[in-house]
C-alpha cells in the first residue's frame, strides 16, 4: 500500500519555508507515494494551494487531521513538542532535528515509537549524499541573501563607476569563512562588482575562492584547520592572536564584513569585537550569520539589525525565510534525493536500510530506539586520504611549452656528460663534411622539437599524417638516382643503370602515395575540424 | 636550373616545412600550415628535377612513377574513413620505410655515390647505407604489422615469445657482426651479403616488436613508426649528403618522438616497457593480487536509454568521454545528434578527450571533427579535468582504462598513476559498454561500481540512437 507524506504548515513563528513544493510533489508521486498538504502550508514561499492541488496532492485543512492522515511527514524547522504531540504511534518523520541541541524532542519522538531521519545528521563526506545535503543547499541560500542585506543597507554602490558626476570606488567586502554560505556570499558579492576578500581556517579553499572572483587572505599562522565534515575546528591561541590582527586590520579597510564562522556544537567564534567595529568607516555593514548561535561579532543582536558605532550590524538569523521559495525548492529536492534513497523500489514504501551508510547517518531514531549518533561511516576519509598521497603527482604539464618537471641535476649532469663524451668522438674522427651535416641535423632536431610541442593535442593526428606526407622527401634521394648526368663525370662502365633504375622508380612511385595522399587526406581531415 | 639555385629552393622547402608543422598549433593556422607543406614539397621536387643532377633522361620515369603514385595517394585519401585513419598512416610509414630501404640499396650498388671519398669518408658513407636501410626496413616491416594490428587483420593480443629480449638481442649482434662484415668488403657484391642478411634481421625485427605491442598500446608505436620514418629520411640524407633531407628527416623524427613521449606519460608507464611489450610483465603480477583483495564494493546499476535521456534532459553540464569503442561502433555521428539536441536546449556539452583514447593521438578529435563536432567543445583532459565536480552527467562511450579510478585509488593497481578522466567526481556518470568486461590493461574497473554510476550496456551507435530518441520525445 503506498504511503503518504504530509507536508504541514511550519509553525514556527518567521518561518515562511515549506518542506515540499508542487514541483516535487509531483516527482513524490511519480515514485508511488500520495502526498497530502496542509492548507497555506505553501503561502509564505509563494505556493498556493491551487498548485498543490494541480501537481496532484491532497490539501487537508488543520495541522492535526494532517499529521493523522500521514505515514511520513516531511518537515523544515526543528518540530515543537506540539507538532510531536501530533504525530501517529510508529509514524516517519524528516526534517532538521539537531538530536545534539534537542535531547527532549529526541524522547518525545523516540516515546511516539517513531522512526526519524535528521537531514542535518547526513554523512557529508560520502559524495553521493550531496545531492540530499540540505545543509548545504540552506547555507548557499543564506549566503546569497547575506550579501543582498547587506546591500541594501549599505549606501553606496557594491560596483565602482566613472561617472560623469565623478568616481565611486568600488566595495570592500571582507568574508570570514569560506564555508557553504561564505562561498555563496563571495560569489554573489562579486557578481555585484564588489572587491571580495576572504578567509578560512582551512587554507585548502582558496582557490574556491579565487574561482568565485575572491581574494584568499591568508592568516600569517602555520596550522591545518580541516575538522573533518567540511567544518573547521578550534584554532589554537597563537593562531586566534594572528587571526585577530588580520581581522582588526580588515576592519580598518572594509565597508562591508560577512562572518559565516561555525564550529560543529560549540558557540560560533568571537572574530570582531566591539573596538574591531569602532574602528570600521561609518556607514560599514557587518552581517552576522552566526548570530542564532551567538554571533561572530561581539555587538551582534540576534535577529535584529541595530547601528552601533555607525555600522549597521545585521543578525538576521531568518535569511533562508528571507527567500523562502528558494530555499523550499532546494530543500525539497534534498528531500526528493533522500527519498528515492529509501524507496528504490519506486512503489511507495520506504525501507530504512540502516546497512546504508548515507541513511544510517541520517537516522536518528528507528522504530522508537535512538540510534543516534551513527557510526562514523565505514569509507571515505581515512581511506582516501593516503590514496591521495601515495598518488604520484602526475605531470600536469602538457602539449604546450616546456614538458614535464625539470630532471634532477644529477640525471642532467649524466646526460650532458654522454652527450659531451659522443660529440667529442664525433668531433675526433668524423671528416668535416659530415660534420656540416651533422650540424644541420642536431639543430633541425632541435627545430622540430620546439616546432611540434607547439602543436595543440587535438591536432595529433592530423600532424602525423602532415608529417608522413612530408617523409615523402626521401623522393629526392631516389629523384637524384633515377638518371644522373652521367656525362659530366666521363661514364661509368660497371654502373648497374638498370637495376639502379627501377629501384629508383619503385621509389618514386611508394613516396609519391604518401606526398599525394598525405597531403590530400590532412586536408581533408583540417577542413573538418569547425568552430 | 644550376647547383645554387637548387640549393636555395631546398631552404626554402625547409622554411615552408617548418612553417607547415608550427601551423599546427591551432586548427585556424593548420590549414594554411597544410597548403605550406604542399607548396614546399612542390618546391623541393621540382627543384630536383630540374636540378643539375638529373637528366631529361629520367623525366619520363619520374613522371610515370608520380602519376601512379600519386593516383593511388589520391585514391586512398579520398576513400579512406575516419575511423580508419590510423591503418592509413601506418600503412604509409611502411611505404617511407620501404623508400627508404630501396633508396639505401640503389645507392649502395652506384658506383658514383661513393666516388672520389677518402678512407674515412667512404667509412662514414657506408655506416649511413647500413643504418639508413636498417632503419627503413624496421619502418617498413613494423608498420606493416601496425597497419594489420589496427586494421584488424592480425589480432591485437600481445603476441609474447618466449625470450624475446635474447632474440632481439641476438638478432643485434648479428647486425652489428655483419656491419663489420660489410664495411671491410672488398667489392660490392661481397658487400651485398651482410646487408641482405641485417636487412632480413631487421624485417624480422620490426614484426616482431610489433607483434609484441598490446592494441591499446598503439598510440604510442604508430608515434614512434612516425618517428622512425622520419630517421630513416634523415639517414637517407647522411648518405646522399642533403640537408633538405637531413632537416625534413630530423623534423618528422622529433615530432615522432615527442608524440611517443606525450603518449607514454598519458598512460604513465615508460617507452621501453611499451616497446618491450605486454602489460604488467614484471611487477604487474603481485599488483594483480593486491587488486582481488580490494575487489570493488557496491554494486552495479544498469540504466536504460530511456533513463540516460531523462538524466541529460535535466542536466545542465555534460561531458562526453569518447574512447576506442566509439570508433569501433561508429557512434560519432549519434553522439553529435544528441550533443546539438541537447546544445540548442541550453545544456553545457563538452567533450573530455584523454591524450591516448583511440588508436592514434588526436584519433577522438578527428573523428569528431569528421561528425561536425566545433573543436572549441572538444577539451583536452587537463582542461577539462577539474570541471568533472560541476558536471551533472559525465558519459564515457566505450572507454575504459582512461577513466579508471584506481589508478588513484589503488595505489598496488598495475595503472596506478596513470592520469585519468575523473568522471567519478560528476553527479552521475553514465558508462557505455557492450558488457563488464576489462579494458586493456586488464584492471578491474571500481567506477562501474561507484553510487553515482550507472550502466548502459548494448553497442554504443545503437543505444545512443535510442537515447536520442527518448530526447526528442
Amino acid at each position: 500500500m503506498a504511503l503518504t507524506i504530509g507536508i504541514p504548515r511550519e509553525t514556527v513563528a518567521g518561518e515562511k519555508r515549506v518542506a515540499t513544493v508542487p514541483e516535487v510533489v509531483e516527482k513524490l508521486i511519480k515514485l508511488g507515494f500520495k502526498v497530502a498538504v496542509e492548507s497555506s502550508a505553501g503561502d509564505g514561499a509563494n505556493c498556493s494551494d491551487d498548485a498543490y492541488r494541480a501537481a496532484g496532492a491532497e490539501i487537508i485543512d488543520g495541522a492535526p487531521q494532517l499529521w493523522t492522515a500521514s505515514d511520513i511527514v516531511f518537515k523544515v524547522a526543528v518540530p515543537t513538542s506540539a507538532e510531536v504531540e501530533l504525530m501517529r504511534e510508529g509514524g516517519n518523520l524528516i526534517g532538521f532535528i539537531w538530536p545534539a541541541q534537542n535531547p527532549e524532542l529526541m524522547q518525545q519522538l523516540a516515546a511516539k515509537k517513531a522512526t526519524v531521519l535528521a537531514i542535518d545528521c547526513l554523512p557529508r563526506m560520502l559524495s553521493r549524499a550531496q545531492k540530499m545535503d540540505a545543509l548545504t543547499s540552506q547555507a548557499g541560500v543564506a549566503g546569497y541573501r547575506a550579501v543582498i542585506e547587506a546591500a541594501n543597507v549599505f549606501g553606496r554602490f557594491f560596483n565602482g563607476q566613472i561617472t560623469a558626476a565623478g568616481k565611486v570606488p568600488p566595495a570592500k567586502v571582507f568574508i570570514a569563512g569560506a564555508g557553504v554560505a561564505g562561498l555563496a556570499a563571495i560569489g554573489t558579492a562579486a557578481g555585484l562588482g564588489a572587491i571580495v576578500r576572504a578567509n578560512d581556517t582551512r587554507a585548502e579553499v582558496a582557490d574556491q575562492v579565487k574561482s568565485l572572483g575572491g581574494e584568499f587572505v591568508k592568516v600569517e599562522y602555520e596550522e591545518e584547520g580541516g575538522g573533518g565534515g567540511g567544518y573547521a575546528k578550534v584554532m589554537s591561541e597563537g593562531f586566534q592572536q594572528a587571526q585577530r590582527e588580520m581581522y582588526a586590520k580588515q576592519a580598518k579597510e572594509v565597508d562591508i564584513i560577512i562572518t559565516t564562522a561555525l564550529i560543529p556544537g560549540k558557540p560560533a567564534p568571537r572574530l570582531i569585537t566591539a573596538e574591531m567595529v569602532q574602528s570600521m568607516k561609518p556607514g560599514s555593514v557587518i552581517v552576522d550569520m552566526a548570530a542564532e548561535r551567538g554571533g561572530n561579532c561581539e555587538l551582534t543582536e540576534p535577529g535584529q539589525a541595530v547601528v552601533k558605532h555607525g555600522v549597521t550590524i545585521v543578525g538576521y538569523s531568518d535569511l533562508n525565510s528571507r527567500l523562502a521559495k528558494q530555499s523550499s525548492t532546494l530543500y525539497s529536492n534534498n528531500l526528493f534525493r533522500l527519498t528515492e534513497e529509501l524507496c528504490k523500489t519506486k512503489d511507495g514504501i520506504i525501507n530504512v536500510n540502516m546497512e546504508d551508510d548515507a541513511i544510517r547517518g541520517l537516522t536518528v531514531i528507528k522504530d522508537g530506539e535512538i540510534t543516534w549518533p551513527a557510526p562514523a561511516p565505514k569509507l571515505p576519509p581515512a581511506a582516501a586520504k593516503p590514496a591521495a598521497a601515495a598518488k604520484p603527482v602526475p605531470a600536469p604539464a602538457h602539449g604546450h611549452g616546456a614538458g614535464g618537471t625539470p630532471a634532477s641535476a644529477g640525471k642532467t649532469a649524466v646526460i650532458f656528460g654522454v652527450a659531451a663524451l659522443l660529440f667529442l668522438l664525433i668531433g675526433a674522427y668524423a671528416p668535416a663534411a659530415f660534420l656540416g651535416h651533422f650540424t644541420v641535423f642536431v639543430l633541425a632536431c632541435f627545430v622540430g622539437y620546439m616546432v611540434v610541442w607547439n602543436v595543440t593535442p587535438a591536432l595529433h593526428t592530423p600532424l602525423m599524417s602532415v608529417t608522413n606526407a612530408i617523409s615523402s622527401i626521401i623522393a629526392i634521394g631516389a629523384l637524384v638516382q633515377i638518371a644522373p648526368p652521367l656525362g659530366l663525370l666521363g661514364g661509368f662502365a660497371d654502373r648497374p643503370d638498370g637495376w639502379i633504375r627501377w629501384l629508383a622508380v619503385v621509389a618514386i612511385a611508394l613516396t609519391a602515395v604518401n606526398m599525394f595522399g598525405g597531403f590530400a587526406v590532412t586536408r581533408r581531415m583540417l577542413s573538418m575540424f569547425r568552430k | 636550373m644550376s647547383a645554387s639555385l637548387a640549393t636555395v629552393s631546398y631552404i626554402g622547402a625547409t622554411i615552408l616545412f617548418i612553417l607547415s608543422l608550427g601551423g599546427l598549433s591551432n586548427p585556424e593556422s593548420s590549414r594554411r600550415g597544410n597548403l605550406y607543406g604542399m607548396i614546399g614539397m612542390t618546391i623541393a621536387v621540382l627543384a630536383t628535377v630540374f636540378g643539375p643532377r638529373v637528366s631529361a633522361a629520367g623525366i619520363p620515369w619520374i613522371i610515370g612513377a608520380m602519376v601512379v603514385g600519386g593516383s593511388v595517394g589520391l585514391y586512398a585519401a579520398r576513400k579512406v574513413q575516419m575511423t580508419q585513419m590510423p591503418e592509413l598512416v601506418a600503412l604509409m610509414h611502411s611505404l617511407v620505410g620501404l623508400a627508404a630501404c630501396l633508396v639505401g640499396f640503389a645507392n649502395y650498388i652506384d658506383p658514383m655515390a661513393s666516388l672520389n671519398l677518402s678512407h674515412a669518408e667512404k667509412a662514414i658513407h657506408e655506416i649511413e647505407v647500413y643504418l639508413g636501410i636498417f632503419i627503413g626496413a624496421v619502418t617498413f616491416s613494423g608498420s606493416l604489422i601496425a597497419f594489420g594490428k589496427l586494421s584488424g587483420k592480425i589480432g591485437g593480443k600481445p603476441l609474447l615469445l618466449p625470450g624475446r629480449h635474447f632474440m632481439n638481442l641476438t638478432g643485434l649482434l648479428v647486425v652489428i657482426a655483419f656491419g663489420w662484415q660489410f664495411l671491410h668488403a672488398e667489392t660490392i657484391s661481397a658487400g651485398m651479403i651482410g646487408l641482405t642478411v641485417m636487412t632480413v634481421i631487421a624485417l624480422l625485427f620490426g614484426i616482431h616488436m610489433v607483434m609484441a605491442i598490446g592494441g591499446a598500446d598503439m598510440p604510442v608505436v604508430v608515434s614512434m613508426l612516425n618517428s622512425y620514418s622520419g630517421w630513416a629520411a634523415a639517414a637517407t640524407g647522411f648518405m646522399l649528403n642533403n640537408d633538405l633531407l637531413i632537416v625534413t628527416g630530423a623534423l618528422v623524427g622529433s615530432s615522432g618522438a615527442i608524440l611517443s613521449y606525450i603518449m607514454c606519460r598519458a598512460m604513465n608507464r615508460n617507452f621501453f616497457s611499451v616497446i618491450a611489450g605486454g602489460f604488467g610483465t614484471g611487477g604487474g603480477k603481485p599488483a594483480k593480487k593486491a587488486d582481488g583483495d580490494a575487489q570493488p564494493a557496491g554494486e552495479v546499476v544498469a540504466i536504460s536509454a530511456t533513463e540516460t535521456a531523462e538524466l541529460l534532459r535535466e542536466a545542465k553540464n555534460v561531458i562526453i568521454v569518447p574512447g576506442y569503442g566509439m570508433a569501433v561502433a561508429q557512434a560519432q555521428h549519434s553522439v553529435y545528434e544528441i550533443t546539438k539536441l541537447l546544445r540548442e536546449n541550453g545544456v553545457n556539452v563538452r567533450f573530455g578527450i584523454h591524450p591516448v583514447a583511440g588508436r592514434m593521438p588526436g584519433h577522438m578529435n578527428v573523428l569528431l571533427a569528421e561528425a561536425k563536432v566545433p573543436y572549441d567543445i572538444v577539451m583536452e583532459m587537463d582542461e577539462i579535468n577539474a570541471d568533472f565536480p560541476d558536471t551533472d552527467v559525465a558519459i564515457v562511450i566505450g572507454a575504459n582504462d582512461i577513466v579508471n579510478p584506481a589508478a588513484q585509488e589503488e595505489p598496488g593497481s598495475p595503472i596506478a598513476g596513470m592520469p585519468v578522466l575523473e568522471v567519478w567526481k560528476a553527479k552521475t556518470s553514465i558508462m557505455m559498454k557492450r558488457s563488464m568486461a576489462t579494458g586493456y590493461a586488464g584492471v578491474e574497473n571500481p567506477l562501474f561500481y561507484k553510487e553515482n554510476n550507472r550502466m548502459l550496456f548494448g553497442d554504443a551507435k545503437k543505444m545512443l540512437e535510442e537515447v536520442f530518441v527518448a530526447l526528442k520525445t
